[in-house]
């Protein structure tokens, strides 16, 4: 059901743990749902992306797409950055399971979450 | 890659013997039951001793024993057979909310209908409380429906406590005995039931093709029309394979079956054991004893279900799970929500279910690979070690779940 992309992505997943001085850090869902994905973002001066880790409870689908959107995002800005979105991700990962585009496919969600809460914290970005 | 299947509550490799009785029925005893010619005659003798075959597992009568597509199309049958039947006397069913969708959704569907549905809680082990029956039972009632070994987490009814009470107020008990039959001691008489649902490919038979017992003198009416077959009740010319199939599953299910039992059983308290003892935060689901020879269910905090499914199915076992993600929906299973459990220890629920031809080699197998897994997706997992003080932008809302994203 998943596509050879999705399994290499779940099986070795990109970027996984934490950033202790982490600049944002954004979450979505919930343990009720089945999903939650966290996302912690290292930003330059600049405002690009350096280092970005993930720590996800889900599915396949939902540690697939959360791997993949680190590698996605990694060295963008972060305008370039919010403008990924979850359909781009799985896109990316060659398609999802229909059932998996919505309850599973959350990751540019909590992307963006740490891209608000960088600008919350450090202000606007330059 | 050695494949290891442990989801013998989905389904089960039909017996090479059966298979070979099934492929001999289609080849050279292929007559219509119902033909007076010597092919249909030939078919119809082995319909009848096949019947018998299928009582004798039950301790029932030949006459008591319906041939069906399966366990769906038997409970089915059952809870509208005794409904449409029954009426006058009343329009009020009793079942329980850790049924199979084959009961649960036939009477939602009576209830949609005009029929009143008394739905049983049950306890944390996912048992019924007879005296919940009995204090459930009103003038009206007419049907009683709980299942003998629950197919999730495998707890066993108190089948013959519960028939006791139904018999003494003169009301029909049916229980879905789709995973016990076969695979444990099922006897009709003893239990005291009125109707009982089989599936034949849930013992090592083929699939499509089941029974129901109906015991002597039950009133029942059909819910499929068309010819006369099974004695009026169930239309439609007989799967002489199948039912073939499934008598031969019978004989062999009869065949030493206290030692089959346990040793099954043997396998599975042996995985239970030693999964609660090696790993942290870890929950046996269903009851510690009373549960059906082959299955283990466990949750394990942090992770998620599928996300464990897959790991094992790269490490060549097959098993299944009551999250979400697996159930289907967007709600993990309703036999673990039944049981009081939260959503989130719901999701990360696996269910081992073993039969006959697994070996202790692949439990120890099962046992070796399993921790390196759960410690795997945990060190992934935003709720494991959670850092509480971490400053985090929230968005717990899910609309992607409750709304229409």
């Amino acid at each position: 059901m998943y596509t050879e992309k999705v399994m290499d992505h779940f099986t070795n997943p990109r970027n996984v743990g934490e950033i202790s001085d982490a600049d944002g850090i954004g979450e979505v869902g919930n343990a009720k749902c089945g999903d939650i994905m966290r996302i912690y973002l290292k930003v330059s001066d600049a405002g690009i992306i350096e280092d970005v880790k993930f720590k996800t409870f889900g599915c396949g689908a939902a540690i697939a797409t959360s791997s993949m959107v680190t590698e996605m995002v990694k060295g963008k800005s972060l305008k370039e950055a919010l403008d990924i979105s979850n359909k781009a991700v799985a896109e990316a990962l060659g398609g999802l399971p229909p059932a998996k585009m919505h309850c599973s496919n959350l990751a540019a969600d909590a992307l963006h979450e740490a891209i608000k809460d960088y600008i919350e914290k450090h202000g606007e970005t330059k | 890659m050695k494949r290891i299947y442990f989801d013998h509550g989905a389904t089960t490799k039909v017996d090479e013997t059966v298979a070979k009785t099934v492929m001999e029925a289609m080849l050279n005893n292929f007559g219509n039951p119902s033909s007076i010619h010597s092919f249909g005659r030939t078919a119809r003798k082995s319909v009848e001793e096949s019947r018998e075959k299928v009582a004798a597992l039950l301790n029932a009568q030949p006459g008591e024993i319906f041939f069906t597509s399966g366990g769906t199309e038997s409970d089915n049958l059952a809870i509208k057979g005794i409904t449409l039947a029954n009426q006058k006397k009343g329009h009020h069913i009793i079942t329980s909310t850790v049924e199979h969708h084959a009961v649960l959704h036939t009477c939602e569907y009576l209830e949609k209908n005009g029929f009143t549905v008394t739905y049983l809680p049950v306890d944390k082990y996912g048992m019924v409380n007879p005296e919940d029956v009995r204090e459930a039972l009103n003038n009206k009632t007419i049907l009683v429906s709980i299942m003998m070994g629950n197919n999730e987490v495998g707890t066993l009814q108190p089948i013959k406590e519960i028939a006791a009470i139904t018999r003494e107020a003169g009301v029909y008990f049916h229980t879905d005995a789709v995973q016990a039959v076969g695979n444990m001691p099922v006897d009709v008489k003893d239990l005291g039931v009125d109707l009982l649902s089989l599936s034949g490919h849930k013992f090592y038979g083929p699939k499509g093709i089941g029974a129901l017992y109906i015991r002597k003198g039950v009133k029942i009416a059909p819910v499929q029309h068309g010819g006369g077959h099974e004695r009026k009740l169930r239309a439609g010319t007989e799967n002489v394979p199948g039912i073939i199939g499934l008598a031969r599953a019978c004989e062999i299910a009869m065949q030493d079956m206290p030692e089959k039992v346990a040793r099954v059983s043997a396998l599975r308290d042996k995985m239970i054991r030693t999964i609660l003892q090696n790993i942290d935060h870890v929950q046996l689901n269903g009851h510690p004893e009373k549960r059906l020879p082959g299955n283990a269910n466990f949750s394990f905090e942090f992770v998620e279900g599928e996300s464990l499914l897959l790991n094992l199915d790269l490490k060549g076992i097959a098993a299944s799970s009551g999250s979400a993600c697996t159930s289907g929906s967007l709600d993990p299973s309703h036999v673990l929500l039944s049981m009081g459990l939260s959503h989130e220890i719901a999701h990360g629920s696996l269910r081992l279910t073993l039969g006959a031809e697994n070996t202790e080699d692949e439990v120890d197998y099962f046992l070796d690979v399993i921790p390196e897994i759960v410690t795997r997706l945990r060190a992934m997992s935003p709720l494991y070690n959670n850092n509480c003080n971490l400053s985090i932008r929230r968005s717990e809302v899910c609309e992607h779940c409750h709304g229409d994203s």
